[in-house]
């Protein structure tokens, strides 16, 4: 009985003030779809960021060689301390747990030659696990060099996808002979084109890799430049690293507590630092939204409060002719829940027809665009602004209507 | 028909009120606090009145009449003392029983008519029994022979706004009675009237006196004031002579 007489009474107020409605719901959506593209483009962002952060590879740590900076047993301060090829085979028996341990070998400067054309570029020596940990996934066509290829020493090389366009423009690189440093490879694949945020040795898509056991035989070089880990959970890589210190520690004579001996970039923790300034980013955005959408709900509740004021005789009226406080409250807390509702709807239908939009817009070739991503709705998001939406709709109700019921009949009913 | 008043408003039976008074008020008082000043509105109020009555309040401006109508119509509660209206004492009720108490039991009438200015006549005669749960049916049968009853059958379509002031009175007769009241109380019902509306409205009020009602209106206006069996004045929040009606 209580609710229909409230909505009862509701429909009854709810005929006039259509202007002042269609001005206040307009409010409300434009608060919503604004809330609703933060938070899509802050999620778009966001995956963006994931897909950017897999692009190098998964839980990696990639560690590069420096110099003691504490004396040891007898042996002084500042000694380099400079892993080889060989180093690898070492540190996977003592690492037994890692997924992949692998030596990179850097040879900037690199002459490449197909036919006539010669770039200068970046050429790698690792093991043939790079591929997978390293996310150089081949084109079609191609594949990246196996186990028999770093044992059997082949001239076997894989282009990064801007190196591979460089040297041999429209051409199919796979299965032609290109010239490195005059000695001649076999190219067996190009990577596909994929997002990536960091690296650490230059832009991936424009190096080449070989076979370690290759590059060694060719450069006659044996120091790393790079060693890479990875490991199955990122919960192990704190303690995998320590164990990797100890083990380098014994063989080249360090204190394994020198943190100077070598660089390490742990993607397990930045990716942690990563995930949470996207949550930031997120909050931010999500919080702007909320306080466009705010004052849309101000915008609702100041219209009610000038509704009650200007009703407060009628209010009087109603109360002296019997009517319960909830009754008069009830279709105030109505009304800002529906146009909350309503702005709430059309700012939602607003909102997609610009996702769907941007969806179709290209970003291809578009760096900036590319890295922005592609604003997403998704779920908790829709839930999310469901909730900010009823909640500042229940305010911009509660407030006039907790007015309108403090009106006091005998004092607004005797005078003009 | 003379009602003296009893200095301390006790019958004797305990329990409140005798059966056939509809307001029985002991020792009323009403204080308003203006943040420094306490204003004493009523210093003590015994009145009683008994079922059928046709009571006129008189009372210079000022002098607490208006915050006894409040009290009497349960729009406002004593500030102490004790108010029994049909038996059933109000004084320390919350406010939504109060609204309920005034939805059952009290059929105002104001000064400056109070229709709601949106909605048709019917509908403003229908507005208390909407507040007291009856069917929509009901509401508007009921509704119809109200209007009928005060001679406005034909306007029932009409806004208040166009009608005239006897005819808005009226209307808000027709409202006053729709929940079939203890009492019918009305502030200055012929003030904002010309004469003749104000005497039609009279003559109505002395039809519904005869018909049956209790009747208590606070009015400056001698001519409807000697319409009443009993007046009361009312001066510096006390009642100061309670008569029969000279007339």
């Amino acid at each position: 009985m209580q609710m229909k007489l409230i909505f009862q009474l509701f429909l009854r107020a709810s005929q006039l003030e259509k202007k002042r409605a269609a001005l206040t719901v307009a409010a409300i959506a434009w608060g919503t779809v604004a809330i609703l593209l933060l938070l899509a483009f802050g999620q778009g962002l966001k995956e963006q960021m994931m897909r950017g952060r897999r692009g190098m590879g998964e839980n990696l740590a990639v560690i590069w060689p420096g110099e003691t900076s504490q004396p040891w047993k007898g042996l002084p301060a500042g000694r380099p301390i400079r892993p080889i090829a060989d180093d690898v085979a070492y540190i996977r028996s003592r690492l037994p747990d890692a997924e992949a341990v692998i030596g990179e070998i850097h040879n900037w400067g690199t002459t490449l030659t197909y036919g006539k054309k010669t770039v200068t570029g970046h050429v790698i020596g690792t093991n043939w696990e790079y591929g997978e940990i390293r996310n150089h996934v081949p084109q079609p066509g191609g594949r990246f060099f196996n186990p028999n290829d770093e044992r059997e020493k082949r001239r076997v090389i894989f282009l990064g996808n801007q190196m591979a366009e460089d040297i041999f423009g429209k051409e199919d690189p796979v299965g032609k002979t290109l010239l490195v440093n005059d000695a001649s490879y076999l190219v067996i694949g190009v990577m596909k084109p994929k997002l990536q945020m960091g690296n650490y040795a230059g832009p991936e898509d424009a190096h080449a890799v070989i076979p370690i056991t290759t590059f060694v035989g060719q450069y006659s070089r044996q120091r790393l430049n790079n060693l890479v880990i990875k490991v199955r959970r990122p919960e192990q890589m704190a303690g995998m690293l320590e164990r990797f210190m100890e083990a380098l520690a014994s063989r080249y004579r360090f204190d394994p507590t020198d943190a100077k001996v070598f660089g390490i970039w742990d993607t397990v923790r930045s990716s942690k630092i990563m995930a949470n300034v996207t949550v930031g980013i997120q909050i931010f955005l999500g919080i702007i939204g909320g306080l466009t959408l705010l004052i849309g709900g101000i915008g609702v509740a100041n219209i009610m409060y000038a509704v009650v004021k200007e009703k407060t005789r009628e209010i009087g009226i109603q109360m002296a002719l019997g009517a319960r406080s909830s009754w008069i409250t009830g279709p105030f807390l109505l009304q800002g829940l529906l146009y909350t509702f309503l702005g709430g709807a059309f700012g939602l239908l607003a909102a997609l027809f610009l996702v769907i939009l941007l969806s179709l817009a290209p970003t291809e070739g578009n760096r900036a665009l590319e890295f922005l991503g592609k604003p997403t709705l998704s779920l908790p998001i829709g839930i999310a602004t469901a909730a900010i939406l009823g909640l500042i709709g229940l305010l911009a109700g509660y407030f006039p209507a907790r007015r309108a019921a403090a009106v006091d009949p005998a004092q607004t009913l005797r005078y003009e | 028909m003379n009602w003296p008043l009893k200095k301390n408003g006790r019958n004797g039976n305990g329990y409140g009120g005798s059966h056939d008074a509809i307001i029985e008020m002991k020792a009323i008082r009403k204080v308003y606090d203006t943040g420094k000043v306490q204003v004493e509105a009523l210093k003590g109020i015994d009145l009683r009145v008994a079922k059928g009555e046709f009571v006129a309040v008189v009372g210079p401006s000022g002098s607490g009449k208006s915050t006894l109508m409040n009290l009497v119509g349960c729009l406002d509660t004593p500030s102490d003392g004790e108010y029994y209206l049909a038996g059933e004492p109000v004084a320390g009720l919350d406010r939504d029983r109060l609204a309920d108490v005034r939805n059952r039991r009290v059929g105002f009438i104001f000064q400056n008519f109070n229709l709601l200015p949106q909605i048709s006549a019917l509908e403003n005669v229908e507005m208390p029994m909407l507040f007291g749960g009856l069917p929509k049916a009901e509401r508007r049968a009921k509704a119809e022979s109200l209007l009928e009853r005060v001679g406005l059958r034909d306007r029932q379509d009409h806004k208040p706004t166009e009608l005239s002031g006897g005819q808005m009175q009226r209307v808000a007769i027709a409202r006053a009675l729709a929940m079939g009241p203890d009492i019918l109380l009305a502030d200055e019902p012929t003030g904002n009237l010309d004469t003749t509306s104000g005497g039609d409205i009279m003559a109505l009020f002395s039809e519904l006196w005869d018909q049956g009602c209790t009747l208590i209106v606070v009015t400056h206006d001698p001519a409807l004031a000697h319409r009443a069996a009993r007046i009361v004045e009312i001066r510096d929040g006390l009642v100061t002579r309670d008569t029969a009606s000279p007339a």
